[in-house]
């Protein structure tokens, strides 16, 4: 079991995550604003999800939280 | 026990700031000031404390800022150019509200100027220097004794106010030699709950700053800071009058300009001309009030100094204009004779200005 | 479930205010990072420069100092050289760093300054709106440079960790990258090391972090990342300039 949380109101949309995710599971929500004015990123895929961490580690936000 | 010593001036600063608990010192060589560079160099090894040579003024006093930032007592020491390359520091440090002690032996200016002894940086040191809504409390010292007296009080001030103290000495005191006397006391110790010392993650952290990108917020601040310099100017002001009970004439001097204008105004007396002298101690705060009660009584003033005529616009702004003002000066490294002083205050007294 | 990433407690709880995509984000979490893992938080003390980063004290929940432009070096050593128990660190970025400041970056290295500096290079001024940096590469478009930089007129970017491990002083310098996942975990071990060394007493550690900047460069997050390893990494080339301790471990 991989949770993998967005803080999504501090997300800038900047994509970053969804480039690292080597199983693609990320995207952003482009019909979706967040309070900021952002299209926020989302798990997509959450069964293709491998808990790699690269998306967080990619994030310049620091909004991901992945617990396992 | 009090002790008496035969000391240069410049030497006298660097003893005095040790014995006042100041353990570091950063600084960055120039004529004629650096005797305190080499008696800091000598002495804070052996007592613990920290001398280092930086690379350039701009650097020293950013060193300062750091140290003072991080709660210590810290002084730097140059000469007129060398405080102009200080004054992005000195304004960082007043907008950031850190005490820190800094000393200007100053020469004969602008640019490289001279060497030789001036008091030209006033404008400099009371109205400025760096940018923004600040201000510095501004020592002159008269005597080698006052290097050392002032030095000690200067960091007290700074403290007590989280201000910058500028020693506004001269190369003609700073290469003097005088005897003096150290009072045996322990220097005083303020709380500084602001300083960087490490949160050891148990309060929450310091930040010292002097953004503030909401101009309202940077208004707030200034304005605050200006109640402070209120503060001070009600508190802080100091002077010595001399033979002014019964004086027609007042002259006005600061530092070693003073020093002759004090024998200048003798001589006067001996001649049975009603003259006395007022010697600002703090050039800021200026010692507005008496001055502006002496111009009720006398009929002129005349500001001696050693440049073009700075201090006589704080003496004519003091006195509010209501005595004519006249100057007698020297600059570039020339000092006013008792004589050139005597014969400006019988100009004076013959009403000629 | 336990958690296996998170945002580090060295770090307060403000939003950057960095663009959308800004590597600094990603460096100030290694930072706080290598702190929370070297348990140094509560003896941190960070000076901020004037740049991008000039906020980089509401970030790092350690005690924090805001230098004037180029200065970091000298305010840090100030701070260390009155509380050498504490860990002293700068965060600056290529104006602050390879230009204004480039004397108190060179002193402070030669004096082996026991200090931790994280140089941030994007080649390019971002916080006035990007303006020629002295990073900036050849022929980069630039808001100062709007034809392309000519070195002819305005001179050659400046490899500053090259430089600077020409010095005898420094303990160690190096070169790193934020531009993909390997890059940015290499980053980590480097930063982490330059804390290390600080708290065994080595010395001046340095680390560049080869960065990006899509909005002045005028490149979406990713096409930056991109341009960082076909243009940035060719002429700033990731590696350990100089290790002292490993150099004098390896000769015994």
């Amino acid at each position: 079991m991989i949770k993998v949380t967005f803080d999504t109101d501090k997300c800038k949309g900047c994509g970053l995550c969804v480039d690292a995710c080597p199983k693609n599971c990320l995207a952003i929500a482009d019909d979706k604003l967040n309070p900021k004015g952002y299209s926020p990123a989302f798990m997509k895929y959450q069964e293709k999800c491998i808990g790699c961490a690269f998306c967080a580690t990619m994030c310049p936000d620091c909004i991901i939280t992945i617990e396992k | 026990m009090a002790e008496r010593i035969l000391m240069k001036g410049n030497e006298a600063i660097a003893e005095a700031a040790i014995r006042a608990g100041c353990l570091h010192y950063f600084g960055y060589p120039i004529t004629p000031q650096t005797e305190i560079a080499a008696y800091m160099a000598k002495k804070m090894p052996k007592i613990g404390g920290v001398f280092l040579q930086a690379e350039s003024e701009i650097a020293s006093i950013n060193m300062v800022y750091g140290a003072a930032a991080a709660g210590m007592r810290v002084m730097t020491s140059s000469s007129s150019p060398g405080i102009s390359l200080k004054s992005e520091g000195l304004s960082y440090i007043a907008g950031s509200d850190v005490p820190a002690l800094v000393v200007n032996v100053q020469r004969g200016g602008p640019g490289l100027g001279g060497i030789q002894p001036s008091q030209s940086d006033y404008f400099q040191a009371t109205k400025g220097g760096g940018h923004g809504d600040y201000r510095m409390i501004v020592l002159a010292p008269a005597s080698v004794q006052e290097m050392a007296s002032l030095t000690i009080k200067g960091f007290d001030l700074a403290d007590k106010y989280c201000v910058t103290t500028m020693l506004l000495a001269d190369g003609t005191i700073g290469q003097m030699m005088e005897p003096i006397t150290f009072e045996d006391a322990e220097p005083t110790v303020y709380e500084k709950p602001w300083a960087l010392t490490g949160t050891e993650c148990k309060r929450p952290h310091n930040i010292v700053n002097s953004l503030y990108l909401k101009p309202d917020e940077l208004e707030k601040k200034n304005f605050e800071r200006f109640e402070k310099y209120a503060e001070i100017e009600k508190n802080e002001a100091m002077w010595e009058e001399y033979m002014m009970d019964d004086a027609e004439i007042c002259v006005v001097a600061f530092g070693i300009a003073s020093r002759i204008a004090k024998n200048a105004v003798a001589e006067a007396r001996k001649e049975g001309i009603k003259v006395g002298l007022i010697r600002p101690i703090t050039l800021w705060p200026f010692p507005t009030e008496v001055l502006k009660a002496a111009a009720d009584k006398v009929k002129s003033f005349i500001s001696v100094e050693l440049s073009m005529g700075q201090m006589i616009e704080d003496v004519k702004l003091a006195t509010e204009c209501k005595r004519p003002v006249s100057l007698c000066n020297r600059t570039g490294g020339m000092i006013p004779t008792p004589e050139e002083v005597l014969s400006a205050i019988h100009k004076a007294e013959k009403g000629e200005f | 479930m336990a958690i296996v990433f998170e945002k580090p407690k060295s770090l307060t709880d403000a939003p950057f205010h960095y663009c959308p995509g800004c590597p600094h984000g990603i460096i100030h979490r290694l930072v706080a990072e290598a702190m929370d893992e070297l348990g140094i938080e509560g003896k941190a003390i960070g000076v901020a420069p004037v740049g991008c980063a000039v906020m980089a004290y509401d970030y790092f929940s350690c005690d924090m100092i805001e230098a004037p432009h180029g200065r970091a070096p000298a305010v840090a050593t100030g701070i260390k050289r009155c509380r050498p128990d504490n860990i002293v660190f700068t965060y600056q970025g290529d104006g602050d760093l390879a230009s204004i400041g480039m004397a108190e970056t060179v002193h402070s290295a030669a004096r082996n300054e026991n200090i931790t500096v994280i140089f941030v290079n994007n080649a390019i001024y971002g916080m006035t709106g990007g303006q020629m940096a002295p990073t900036s590469l050849p022929g980069q478009v630039t808001q100062t440079s709007p034809y392309g930089r000519d070195v002819n007129h305005c001179g050659w970017p400046i490899k500053v960790s090259e430089m600077l491990a020409t010095l005898e002083g420094p303990e160690y310098i190096t070169r790193v990258a934020v531009n993909n996942v390997k890059n940015v975990k290499n980053a980590k071990k480097a930063i982490k090391k330059a804390f290390q060394n600080q708290i065994e007493g080595k010395g001046f550690s340095f680390v560049e972090v080869v960065s990006a900047c899509p909005t002045n460069w005028g490149m979406t997050p990713k096409q930056a990342l991109e341009w960082v390893e076909s243009d940035m990494l060719p002429y700033y080339p990731i590696g350990v300039y100089k290790d002292r301790s490993e150099k004098e471990d390896a000769a015994k």
